[in-house]
């Protein structure tokens, strides 16, 4: 237990002090957000419908161009081979891996969302409701980044191949994750069925993601 | 499975099986080509376009089917560590993402005059495309390692994690509401088409998987020559440079 919060609060300054690792996936994800109405037009109405999608498309591709970095820099140094032959089983080295690019990505990228929202003219009745999507959405943008992450580990020009190999896993994410937030912007219905199983999509990823993830280091590592 | 574990002895048995499965796919499809665009009747709502369901849906199923020879070559890579299963798994995918873009296409085709669109994003057809995206992205993985041990496992890995989808395209049609018709021939209740229909798609069936089978034994052993190309390849480096030194 010790050994993993260790590893989790070190993992997490790490990042912090990377010179801007957590600022280039803000930056990324302003960007993003900020050419869409280039591309589609000023209409505010068609922005504030197509809103939540774009939001959440633009965190899951800034959340990915950042997910080489779960692993490849302890890779890069050797540390992630004395890692394994520490105290901590492969599979909960990668979620704690896992919950620190989390912390130090998903989140921030959730709770700029909203901000970001406000050039999309989204209603203010519905962030909150988006900002929570995001928050219970992106655990699993986090543990199913660190299979691809894991399997794509090394090689060259790996931060397309990982997108690639992973986007269409989050597709499920996806669409409960943009239904949450329609459903609480337009309807039919309760926003809760797909906020429930966006949950459990992210319950699913913690415990299973890891043990394909520490699959894809051991052949890796070998 | 075990016998087959060494390659010549695969070699030697793809050898013998080829030609005689090779005429087995030619009458099949000959067969259900013909019975397909000349005996079949047509349909009383769809007119002549239900012949397109006679290439279709075979090829639907052995997008499917494609997938989950992919995903027990993984166990066999995995658990068994069967020394063939890599090389069942990479060649049988770009066999399958073919399989999977004819049923798509042929599908986008017969949706035009059906339901008046090309594409909608319903359950089926979304992890349709989901599977052919699957298909691709093991196709990348295998080409971007270059160690043919790692990039088996690592394949295997992704086959295991995707093969989730498989059940979710079969059940799509049943958990939600779609614009792909529901099950018609693999359901509770038995077939919904009529036999004058149903056994010519079922020749077609048995000719796209023989083809299939055909296909992956003429893949896998241009594969294993292929390694034994590089094998000897890699010798003759060595030999030299050991020469030199």
């Amino acid at each position: 237990m010790n050994a993993a919060l260790a590893l989790l609060v070190r993992d997490v300054k790490l990042a912090w002090r990377e010179g801007g690792a957590i600022g280039v996936a803000l930056g990324f994800y302003l960007v993003v957000v900020a050419i869409t109405p280039f591309g589609l037009g000023p209409d505010l109405n068609l922005l504030a419908r197509v809103a939540p999608g774009m939001l959440w498309v633009a965190l899951l591709l800034a959340a990915l161009l950042s997910a080489d970095r779960i692993f490849h820099n302890d890779y890069e140094d050797g540390t992630l081979d004395v890692l394994t032959t520490g105290p901590l089983p492969l599979p909960v080295l990668a979620a704690i891996k896992s919950l620190a690019h989390w912390v130090t990505t998903g989140v921030p990228l959730a709770l700029l969302a909203p901000v970001l929202g406000l050039l999309l003219n989204l209603p203010l009745d519905a962030m909150p409701l988006l900002v929570l999507s995001m928050l219970a959405g992106t655990p699993a943008v986090s543990f199913i980044a660190a299979i691809g992450a894991s399997l794509t580990l090394g090689l060259r020009r790996s931060g397309l191949l990982l997108a690639l190999l992973v986007l269409p896993l989050y597709v499920p994410v996806l669409i409960f994750g943009v239904s949450t937030v329609s459903a609480a912007m337009v309807g039919p219905g309760s926003p809760w069925p797909p906020f429930l199983m966006l949950c459990a999509l992210s319950l699913a990823s913690i415990v299973l993601a890891p043990l394909a993830a520490a699959a894809a280091l051991r052949t890796a590592l070998r | 499975m075990i016998s087959l574990a060494n390659p010549t002895r695969f070699l030697e048995l793809v050898k013998a099986v080829v030609p005689w499965l090779a005429a087995l796919v030619v009458i099949l499809l000959g067969t259900g080509l013909y019975l397909s665009f000349f005996v079949a009747p047509p349909d009383y709502q769809q007119g002549e376009t239900v012949r397109i369901m006679f290439i279709h849906v075979p090829a639907a199923w052995l997008a499917m089917f494609g997938y989950t020879v992919i995903a027990l070559a993984a166990l066999g890579t995995l658990i068994w560590r069967h020394p063939l299963a890599d090389v069942a798994a990479k060649t049988a995918a770009p066999i399958g993402a073919t399989f999977t873009f004819i049923a798509l296409v042929t599908g986008s085709l017969w949706g035009k005059p059906m339901w008046g669109t090309y594409w909608v994003w319903d359950a089926r057809l979304t992890s349709m495309l989901v599977l052919f995206l699957l298909y691709l992205g093991l196709i990348a993985l295998w080409q971007a390692i270059e160690e043919s041990g790692r990039a088996g496992r690592a394949a295997a890995i992704l086959a295991l994690v995707g093969a989730v989808n498989i059940p979710i395209i079969k059940f799509s049609v049943d958990w939600w509401n779609t614009l792909h018709q529901p099950a018609s021939v693999f359901r509770a209740g038995g077939p919904t088409i009529d036999p004058a229909l149903l056994t010519p798609l079922f020749v077609m069936a048995a000719g796209f998987t023989a083809l299939f089978v055909l296909l992956h034994l003429i893949a896998m052993r241009a594969e294993i020559l292929r390694r034994r190309v590089r094998a000897l390849q890699q010798t003759q480096v060595a030999r030299a440079a050991l020469a030199e030194a």
